[in-house]
């Protein structure tokens, strides 16, 4: 259907709803983009040893490191907050009890980002 | 999304309270692939997250994947067909994904399609690129512990 221009680019007034979706929509485009990458530095393996030691090496790299700790954080946010909208979606008489599952999404995620940080940090700070 | 069952318009029009739920698409294609959305996120949760939980955080993470660690890890069928399965639905979840993303955010028909087309030809040209290393790598070729 034909939006306006004025459609775009205007702030959303939503409230957990609207930060659920554009935190799953960034989320989603940051995988898939790591994703392109990662497709191709896995097909170095076949160029053996040498050439896919080298390709690892870029992991020695605090900010890499950084943006690897991010790569899991976004992983794991879209596959809660996905499962959120697959329950409510395929089920929905769980609608009226949306906002108590979009807390127990951000609830599960913040629970489980706070030991993989506390086991990735050392890495991260190592290179530094 | 581009095709629902009801418009964006009006948030303020109370809903009917019969049917509860989210708009979703009406059916043929769209419906599928929404349907497939959800199916292939629910077998990714699992693939996907187990994936980067075991390769990038438990047991040293990334600092022990190297040439040496995928060799001994792709001796086995499972391993192999677990990244396979992977590939195969994360490639088809992310391209369908941006095909949405374009669908909301670029209103011009042309750029629309000339995106959508590109990802679809990176999507199929990483499928193939995937599959040929997952099914012909061959741990032996290279002397173990290299």
């Amino acid at each position: 259907m034909a939006r306006k221009r004025s459609d775009y680019g205007t702030l959303y007034r939503g409230r957990e709803g609207q930060w659920a979706w554009l935190a799953h929509r960034v989320t989603g485009v940051a995988v898939i983009l790591f994703l392109i990458a990662h497709v191709v530095d896995t097909a170095v393996v076949g160029w053996g040893p040498e050439a896919y030691d080298r390709v690892m090496a870029v992991y020695h790299n605090p900010i890499v490191r950084l943006l690897e700790l991010g790569l899991v954080a976004a992983v794991l946010y879209h596959g809660l907050n996905g499962l959120r909208i697959t329950i409510i979606d395929l089920w929905p008489a769980t609608t009226r009890y949306w906002r108590a599952l979009s807390y127990a999404t951000v609830g599960l995620f913040v629970a489980a980002m706070v030991p993989i940080t506390w086991i990735m940090g050392p890495g991260i700070l190592r290179l530094l | 999304m581009a095709t629902t069952a009801t418009p964006a318009q009006a948030p303020s029009a109370p809903r009917p309270l019969t049917r509860a739920g989210r708009e979703r698409p009406i059916g043929g294609f769209e419906l599928w692939a929404w349907l497939f959305m959800r199916v292939s996120g629910l077998v990714l949760l699992f693939l996907a997250v187990g994936h980067v939980l075991i390769m990038h955080v438990v047991d040293e993470g990334v600092d022990r994947v190297d040439f040496a660690f995928v060799q001994l890890r792709w001796q086995s069928v499972f391993w192999r067909t677990w990244d396979w399965m992977m590939l195969t639905l994360a490639l088809l979840h992310g391209i369908n994904g941006l095909r949405n993303v374009v669908m909301d955010h670029v209103p011009r028909i042309g750029l629309r399609v000339a995106l959508n087309l590109t990802f679809a030809v990176l999507g199929f040209a990483l499928f193939v690129l995937g599959s040929v290393v997952v099914f012909t790598f061959d741990p032996n070729a290279w002397p173990p512990s290299a």
